[in-house]
């Protein structure tokens, strides 16, 4: 399977408001695609949709192959334990400690054994990481420490795809470049296929193999950094103004 | 040269009748009540079930109201005691005043007054917890990692509610009697075992279990209301504290109108 996500004619609407206008889009296997546009743009919503948490209205999602825009849960859900989610503040679970919110997928869909499970979670948190404190609540840590639990979490199923919404935003410079870092790793490590929703364009050139610019619902322009900027499009060479 | 124009009037039926804009948001709401449970119906006869975490939710349902639910039982106990004792006083009937407690309690006060503080203690609880994870996107993070939420999430937190309710009940018909019968000790002293025996001299089963039984339904209404009022919360920590209030409003209106039918429904069938 040469295009784990492929996406065609992709409708979505919120009452009156239609938020995607017929997106079409594959990603190549262990491409990392880079999803910019002003903010409302429905960036995350194209997220939510690739792994069934909002149902489109029109047009259709493949994911490794599987059609999912009408599968049952049961079926869905094993789509979905080969997708990686990290969510825009980590959504990490306030009840359970950092190792507690990492080992949840793993106690749920996996038969490892505790002390199986332990080291597991360690390797993960270690590879974004973090090797302390893995006793604390998700409060009692900062943004990026809560970004990095919610990626090794996004990682213990071992998922082919991983989607990122805004992975650096309301990080410092320094921790969003090491934010950019772990997902080019993460590529050269487990060769997954990223789709990155940002409009950190410092990130996005920096992590992104390919970007593609929604406007108004649509695909405005898809290519390279370089494709971007031969763009005579003003909306395209205002946005990369910003990462000048 | 005339020109006619018509002008088409249209007709409108009696059946066409809108529905008034004030009862559109409750059917909705009824509507979505029904889908959400429908959605938890079939998680719940989905394996694997979720023991750990119902397990976790009987303990904070359950041990965690305990002393709410048996002060407000205790509570409810003096002042019946210490109002009707004038009043049986009065009619020359203050022998029946340990009869009266204990109906009245296992009856009636027991199960309302633990409904309805269950309802605050638990139903806040639920609506603010569940509330908080859908608008910090933890329930969505649970669904993306191929997680049901309406299992793992509402179908225990509802089993837990239905299972607790009846335990409290009896804890706080205990309490009730209890510190009635200190009540009525400290103005005129009598033995708990007398003050039992005339109590419950003329209690039987089905003056006990319908009404201690009643209030599975009770904990039915508290833990889908609550559920439901969390996990379609909008509207960041205000929505929150919304869906806090809410939950606990209309699962205590909810329960007063199922009293009076419950009440009703356990005459006809143990007249």
């Amino acid at each position: 399977m040469e295009q784990p996500v492929v996406v065609s004619g992709l409708v979505k609407s919120f009452g009156a408001q239609q938020v995607l206008k017929g997106i079409d889009l594959a990603v190549n296997r262990g491409e990392i695609l880079a999803i910019l546009g002003k903010s409302g743009t429905g960036k995350s919503v194209l997220l939510r949709l690739l792994i069934g948490l909002e149902k489109p209205d029109a047009g259709s999602v493949k994911i490794l192959g599987q059609e999912t825009t009408n599968l049952p849960m049961d079926e869905l859900n094993e789509v979905r334990m080969k997708i990686g989610f990290l969510f825009q503040e980590g959504a990490l679970y306030d009840s359970l400690n950092i190792a507690e919110n990492v080992a949840f997928p793993l106690r749920r869909h996996t038969k490892l054994s505790d002390a199986e499970r332990d080291k597991k979670v360690r390797a993960l948190l270690l590879s974004v990481g973090l090797s302390e404190d893995l006793e604390k609540m998700p409060s009692d840590i900062s943004g990026g420490m809560r970004k990095r639990v919610g990626l090794a979490r996004a990682l213990a199923l071992d998922p082919e795809i991983l989607l990122f919404d805004e992975p650096t935003s309301g990080l410092d410079p320094i921790t969003a470049g090491e934010i950019g870092k772990l997902i080019r790793q993460l590529r050269e490590e487990r060769k997954v296929t990223s789709i990155v929703v940002t409009h950190d364009m410092h990130a996005a050139h920096y992590v992104a193999d390919r970007l593609v610019m929604l406007k108004e619902g649509n695909i405005l322009i898809s290519g390279t950094w370089e494709d971007l900027e031969k763009s005579k499009d003003p909306f395209v060479a205002e946005f990369l103004s910003d990462a000048a | 040269m005339t020109t006619s124009v018509t002008t088409a009037t249209p007709e409108v039926h009696p059946a066409a009748t809108p529905i008034p804009d004030i009862l559109t948001p409750a059917i909705e709401w009824f509507g979505e009540l029904g889908v959400f449970l429908a959605r938890v119906v079939k998680a719940l006869f989905t394996r694997p079930f979720e023991w750990s975490e119902f397990l976790h939710q009987l303990d904070a349902a359950g041990s965690k109201s305990l002393p709410l639910v048996a002060l407000a039982g205790a509570a409810t106990g003096v002042v019946l005691s210490l109002q009707s004792r004038d009043s049986l006083v009065r009619f020359g009937a203050k022998t029946m005043l340990p009869t009266m407690l204990v109906f009245s309690m296992i009856k009636e006060m027991g199960p309302i007054i633990t409904g309805l503080v269950a309802s605050g203690r638990i139903g806040a609880g639920i609506g603010a917890e569940l509330g908080s994870m859908k608008v910090t996107e933890q329930i969505d993070a649970m669904e993306a990692s191929a997680v049901n939420p309406w299992k793992y999430l509402a179908a225990t937190r509802i089993l837990a509610c239905i299972v607790v309710l009846p335990l409290l009940t009896l804890t706080a018909d205990a309490c009730g009697i209890l510190m009635g019968w200190i009540a009525n000790t400290l103005a005129e002293p009598i033995s708990l075992q007398l003050f039992m025996n005339r109590g419950m001299s003329g209690v039987m089963f089905t003056d006990f279990l319908p009404s201690t039984f009643k209030t599975l339904v009770y904990g039915f209404i508290i833990g889908a209301v609550s559920c439901f009022q969390g996990m379609r919360t909008t509207g960041g920590t205000a929505g929150v504290g919304r869906s806090a209030t809410s939950s606990v409003v209309l699962s205590s209106l909810f329960i007063i109108v199922a009293d009076v039918v419950l009440v009703r429904l356990i005459q006809f069938l143990f007249p």
